[in-house]
């Protein structure tokens, strides 16, 4: 049975910088100029796991992003990983958006260029973490909806998922339709190379506006978001800092001291 | 869109004055209550207390025999306690735990629904959000109540280097996550409360999704937020080989190591509740003492309530130090070795 997969990537400031984010204090705005934007970690894994069923099984892997104009690039970066066509949801009518909103936009646009079998999504997002909008996808398409997934396979007509749980593993059966969110665990990414880069240009890369599929407005951006956001800060956790120096011999005796002291060893 | 809008709660209908009480979801895993919903029920005792006005503080149980649980959900403060039994609650399904929790949500109607951040808590929470179209805020560090009796999420972004607060002002209930080692429980104290048993129809969720299984992993290992005393250990660590004397330094002191992503990542330790962090274990150990650690926010947020920090960098700029008591400028393998000797 040929698969048609959907794939939902974040374009999302590169994790390697976030110690350069900043607070502006007067205007208590984030300041992140001349950090990178990158796919999200776990989505990259999430593609693969949809280019890995569409290799062994046939069919097709639309990526969707709703971001900037600017995230372009990340869906070039995606269609040159092995991705069939790409979806850029970009509009005002959609900015402001929490996790349930965003969840909507994304499942009404899958839902408009569908039908998909299967929709993908990274666990959570290297900048949010919030790790709503995998199963509010789920619930908004009205497909059963799994997380926290380290392996997946397609046997026959049904999805075979073992998914992470405190205390070891939990194996279920999945009918299609389906929205699995995936951890680390569940592969590796492929680089991208000269070929694919070259190859994505030609691809199909279709932005989206607002209207260029159904949507209910009560849902949308900012006014479709039942939570909103408050005051910014830096958390404060900078403590008085002493340095230990001498022999290794003398440090570990201060280390050994200072355990005493904490009531930790006596 | 599929429409199951029907029986949801339409955004523009909402009489939010109808909701009240702070409903904690008490997660059964294994026939145990989970600790993270004992350390909410001590966070909704506080909030409640902030905001008067006789509000109570409830937990909700879905299981295959939820009443057992009730006696020492009331220990830990519970006034009452909602029961769902059902035999096929025996193992976590997204489908029939979230229509089963939407469902007493919407029959009891609770001002604010505090879910634990545990693996099926994480998908459970925005799973009953999106039902109940309602907001909700992920892995908060901190609630509060402010002047004016709202309820304040505080929640990290970017790996904990920012820190925002989230309101919920036109939906209820507002629901937050909270992730395990943040809130306090109550001191345990012999009482009762009212035990309700809700009755829900889960026919409509079908048999989408079945269990075939479930493998439980022998541990051994004692959660890394009971421990006093952390070893932590990150990329610098080197090699798996190198990791083996962290874990000889841990079990001399009679603590637990942790990791970051990156040690993690290569295998030096096993699974991810040993990571440390935004997206692992939030800790507060009496003391942490850290070995190879760059001091990414991811990682420092996680170890920001720990009481003693002492961090082992040979980088003398290494972004640890600034959140550490002490310093020490070194290579790593210098000093545990010392320390070893010293503890033997």
């Amino acid at each position: 049975m040929a698969l048609n997969i959907a794939v939902c990537v974040k374009a999302v400031p590169d994790s390697k910088y976030y110690d350069k984010i900043t607070i502006d204090p007067a205007t208590r705005m984030m300041v992140r100029e001349g950090i990178p934007t990158i796919i999200s970690d776990l989505d990259k894994h999430a593609l693969e796991a949809a280019l890995a069923l569409r290799d062994k099984n046939q069919g097709k892997v639309s990526v969707f992003t709703m971001a900037p104009e600017s995230a372009r690039d990340n869906i070039l970066e995606a269609l040159a990983m092995g991705a069939d066509e790409g979806f850029l949801l970009s509009d005002r009518a959609f900015a402001g958006a929490d996790t349930l909103a965003t969840s909507y936009t994304l499942a009404a646009a899958i839902q408009a260029k569908g039908p998909f079998d299967i929709v993908i999504t990274g666990n959570e997002s290297d900048d949010g973490s919030t790790g709503q909008v995998s199963a509010q996808l789920g619930e908004w398409l009205g497909f059963p909806h799994v997380m926290n997934i380290a392996s997946l396979s397609f046997e026959h007509d049904a999805l075979m998922i073992r998914a992470l749980y405190e205390e070891g593993t939990i194996d279920y059966k999945v009918a299609l339709p389906a929205v699995l969110g995936v951890t680390r665990k569940v592969n590796k990414p492929r680089l991208t190379n000269i070929m694919g880069m070259l190859k994505a240009k030609s691809k199909p890369l279709t932005v989206l506006h607002y209207g260029d599929f159904p949507t209910d407005d009560r849902y949308l951006g900012l006014k479709g978001s039942p939570t909103q956001p408050g005051d910014i800060y830096a958390p404060k956790m900078s403590r008085k800092t002493v340095e230990l120096s001498g022999a290794p011999e003398e440090i570990a005796d201060r280390i050994v001291q200072e355990l005493c002291k904490a009531g930790v060893r006596h | 869109m599929q429409s199951r809008s029907e029986t949801l709660i339409d955004m523009e209908q909402m009489n939010i004055s109808e909701y009240k009480h702070i409903l904690v979801y008490a997660e059964v895993r294994d026939e145990k209550v989970s600790g993270i919903s004992l350390e909410l029920l001590g966070e909704a005792t506080r909030l409640a207390a902030a905001l008067g006005n006789n509000t109570e503080v409830w937990a909700a149980v879905l299981g295959v025999d939820g009443e057992k649980y009730s006696s020492e959900l009331f220990r830990y403060g519970a006034q009452k306690v909602i029961v769902y039994s059902n035999s096929m609650l025996g193992v976590y399904r997204s489908d029939l735990y979230g229509e089963a929790l939407t469902q007493l949500v919407n029959k009891y109607k609770p001002e604010t629904v505090l879910i634990g951040a545990t693996y099926a808590g994480s998908e459970l929470a925005p799973t009953v959000a999106a039902k109940l179209k309602t907001g909700l805020a992920a892995h908060c560090n901190e609630l509060r109540i402010d002047e004016n009796k709202q309820f304040i999420q505080v929640v990290p972004a970017f790996g904990g280097k920012v820190l925002g607060d989230i309101l919920t002002p036109g939906h209820r209930p507002q629901m937050a996550t909270i992730k395990s080692g943040i809130m306090q429980k109550n001191e345990p104290c012999e009482r009762t409360g009212v035990v309700e048993k809700f009755d829900c129809d889960l026919t409509s969720v079908g048999d989408k999704i079945q269990v075939l299984a479930v493998n439980k992993e022998q541990s051994t290992r004692r959660p890394l937020n009971e421990s006093e005393i952390i070893i932590g250990g990150g990329f610098g660590v080197g090699s798996k080989e190198k990791w083996a004397q962290l874990e000889e330094l841990a079990s001399l002191l009679g603590g637990a190591t942790g990791c970051t992503r990156p040690a993690l990542d290569e295998g030096w330790t096993q699974g991810e509740h040993t990571m440390i962090g935004t997206s692992g274990v939030a800790v507060k150990p009496k003391v942490y003492i850290n070995f190879g650690i760059s001091g990414a926010a991811h990682h420092t947020c996680g170890i920001k309530d720990a009481g003693l920090i002492i961090s082992v960098n040979k980088d003398a700029c290494a972004p640890i130090f600034e959140v550490s008591d002490f310093k020490i400028v070194s290579e790593w393998e210098k000093i545990v070795p010392a320390l070893i000797e010293k503890l033997k």
